[in-house]
């Protein structure tokens, strides 16, 4: 990507634990040429699931990671499906749905009110010791309860479903292990008019402050880019199945009724020797032009209505923001999680009266009857594949992961890219400049654990290289 | 036969006649770990995992092959046989590779309870890791040999209560396996009637039921014991 002056090799094993590693290269000007985001996690994952039979996938990929195991559990479970080629039943398919909500709200919830609302209420550059969610509930205790409130609400529709909180091994080849009890239906049914309320509020309190972030509106990810989502066959919100759609930064529909199982069509995947994070990007646009953006950003720039009425006009108005072109900027990307949490609070309220939810018939059986299969849904970060081929026996002989903060990668790395331009002057990190930085990645709400510590902000550390490779500057926080 | 009267942790007891020490303590209450001893089976004395202290015999008893004998004074839980009993969960845990997690007996295991009941928070033995393969070729059980600890359970209920012999030991050391036939894919054994008796006999997640997920496999050891007391007790013969 550079221009002029010399790209370092940065050995990613050198990075602080636990901390987010971003290195900014100057060239001979002193303009910055080149950001990256360098991503040390998923280190050899798909090789460990290598030789397991495709049953335990669910289970194994759900402990992928800590933040997003159900999105895992229901792209795996979507994979094995496949492979066993069967149509999974009705039931099973609602009770999946119904956990995929929850699992978009309690993240939804935890990326806006306990990661990014300090920064958003307080403001980026008040006093560090505060701008997390304890000053927020000092300073805004309603909306911090509200926030732990919605979150518990996503996560007790997980746990309703799939028993255990965080790991559920509840989704399984040909459906899942148990439907929804009568009792708790009731519960959960009971505590869906707070959840709304919290999600409208929500959704104006940041119409409201969302004008005094101009400047980061501007300056942090704003920029053209593709969109890569799915989307349902009459070009719906979707965010468990349905077709593969691009969009170009123009608002132009570049591919539609995309087969998810024929994915590599769309994405090709290049590697890079300073990050484990893969770069996929829009196969005809080639690298790194094809760069695309996933997530709750693409999702309502992609579909062209939201299946509820509450949803459909919070949509609406958030697509004014761009006139009649697609919403471009990064910051965005929280206005479209609120759009999203009212949508699955909605469509979880419809669900929850389907008497489906209770059938016990919930589990298709059935043998190896092809060797290769794909999962594809909406995380709350963005489109999750799971691509495995096995053996006759059902054997994993490969892997192939490509997660939302994978695709995001390129476009997190313009970000900071973007950020670095407009902030730092005379070959120095300026103070304030980590916040900014910080907040621009936090929009894509990275599924890294460097970005999530929900009590403090996220440890960074910024290196900034000259054009011969020398250390210029280097900030780091804990 | 009279019966035999032993000492056990300082408590005279009586033994059935013929009974092992393991025998002796179970009749009497007393519990002492066991993994490769399963009842309704021949015993083995392959897991060392029910060791006990004999007095006059300097070194540990196991106690589900010695036969308990008149006056024998037995300790079955000193500190010494916490320690030994430790090291060899640790052992078994870092041969192989056994991750509770994602295993489809996760939550019925012997092994796991077996640790868990002896306090195990860590191995401090480096993990082996070996490159082990699972064997799904048979249309209704698979064998995953990262999570066998050479139990012989699965050779012995085959041989003993089917009277197939499709399960052997093949290998030593490190290098030992348990088999199916001549060290064919268990799919291939003709020799195997697909009862599924080694799969409810297995204490771990080795033998499965195909398409178990994460802890879905509930193995009814309980059953071997059943078959082979009605087979003794000729229940079903005319
Ligand atoms: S497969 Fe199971 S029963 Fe057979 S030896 Fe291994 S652990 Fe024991
Ligand atoms: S139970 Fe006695 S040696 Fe295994």
């Amino acid at each position: 990507m550079t221009k002029k002056g010399r790209i370092l090799t940065i050995d990613p094993v050198t990075r602080l634990e636990g901390h987010a590693k971003i290195t900014l290269h100057l060239d001979d000007d002193g303009q910055v040429a080149d950001a990256r985001f360098h991503v040390t996690e998923f280190r050899g994952f798909e090789k460990f699931c290598e030789g397991r039979p495709l049953w335990e996938m669910p289970g194994i990929t759900g402990r992928i990671c800590g933040i997003c195991p159900v999105s895992h559990l229901l792209a795996s479970a979507k994979a094995g499906d496949d492979i066993l080629a069967v149509a999974i039943p009705p039931a099973a398919d609602k009770l999946r749905r119904l956990m995929n909500l929850g699992q978009i709200i309690q993240s939804h919830a935890l990326s806006f009110f306990h990661l990014s609302a300090p920064d958003l209420l307080l403001g980026m550059d008040s006093d560090p010791a505060k701008r997390n969610v304890f000053g927020l509930m000092a300073a805004e205790p309603k909306i911090a309860r509200d926030g732990i409130r919605l979150r518990q609400f996503g996560q007790e529709v997980i746990e309703a479903l799939g028993g255990k909180k965080i790991h559920p091994s509840w989704a399984v080849p040909g459906g899942v292990r148990a439907p929804l009890s009568e009792e708790s239906r009731e519960r959960l049914k009971a505590r869906l008019p707070e959840a709304l309320r919290i999600a409208e509020e929500a959704l104006e309190l940041f119409r409201k402050i969302s004008g005094r972030f101009s400047e980061e509106a501007d300056a942090l990810g704003n920029f053209p880019s593709l969109f890569l989502g799915l989307v349902t066959r009459d070009g719906g919100w979707e965010h468990y199945d349905g077709v593969l759609r691009v969009m170009d930064a123009e608002g132009a529909i570049i591919a539609d009724q995309v087969d998810p199982r024929e994915y590599r069509t769309l994405i090709a995947e290049a590697v890079e020797p300073w990050s484990y994070l893969k770069f996929p990007y829009y196969r005809k646009h080639g690298y790194p032009d094809g760069a695309y953006r996933v997530g709750p950003l693409a999702r309502l720039n992609l579909c062209e209505r939201m299946p509820t009425p509450l949803a459909e006009e919070a949509r609406r108005e958030f697509r004014r923001t761009a006139g009649d072109k697609p919403v471009t900027s990064s910051f965005f990307y929280h206005y479209a999680r609120l759009v999203e949490i009212i949508a699955s609070v909605e469509t979880a309220a419809t669900l929850l009266d389907d008497p489906d939810l209770l059938s016990s018939h919930v589990r298709a059986e059935a043998g190896i009857n092809r060797t290769s299969g794909v999962g594809v849904s909406e995380a709350p970060r963005g489109t999750l594949f799971h691509d495995y081929q096995v053996d006759e026996h059902g054997l994993i002989l490969k892997v192939n992961l490509i997660i939302a903060t994978g695709q995001n990668n390129l476009a997190m790395n313009r970000t900071v890219l973007q950020a670095a331009r407009h902030y730092i002057r005379n070959r120095k990190i300026p103070e304030g400049f980590l916040n900014r930085i910080e907040a621009g990645v936090r929009a894509f709400d990275p599924c890294l654990s460097c970005s999530t510590h929900a009590f403090g902000q996220m440890p960074l550390q910024v290196v900034l290289f000259g054009p011969e490779g020398e250390t210029l500057d280097e900030r780091t926080r804990e | 036969m009279k019966v035999t009267t032993l000492t056990i942790n300082g408590e005279l007891v009586s033994a059935s006649p013929g009974a092992t020490v393991l025998e002796a303590a179970r009749e009497n209450g007393i519990r002492i770990p066991t993994l490769c001893a399963l009842e309704g089976l021949s015993t083995v004395g392959a897991c060392r995992l029910c060791l006990v202290e004999v007095k006059g015999s300097p070194r540990l008893q196991p106690a589900c092959v010695t036969a308990a004998d008149e006056g024998m004074e037995v300790s079955t839980d000193t500190d010494r046989l916490r320690r030994y009993r430790s090291m060899i969960l640790e052992l078994l845990f870092a041969e192989r590779n056994h991750v509770c997690p994602v295993c489809v007996a996760n939550g019925h295991c012997e092994l796991q309870d077996r640790a868990r009941q002896a306090g195990m928070d860590h191995v401090r033995l480096p993990y082996q890791h070996p490159d082990l393969p699972v064997d799904i070729t048979h249309a209704r059980f698979g064998v995953d040999h990262n999570r066998c600890i050479l139990c012989t359970r699965c050779i012995r209920v085959c041989d003993e209560l089917e009277g197939a012999h499709t399960w052997d030991l093949a290998g030593r050391g490190t290098n030992a396996r348990v088999i199916t036939d001549l060290n064919q894919p268990w799919g291939d054994a003709v020799s195997c009637t697909s009862c599924g008796k080694c799969a409810e006999a297995c204490p771990t997640g080795a033998i499965f039921k195909q398409g178990s997920t994460v802890g879905e496999m509930e193995h009814r050891s309980d059953r071997i014991r059943f078959i082979s007391a009605a087979r003794a007790r000729k229940e079903w013969s005319p």
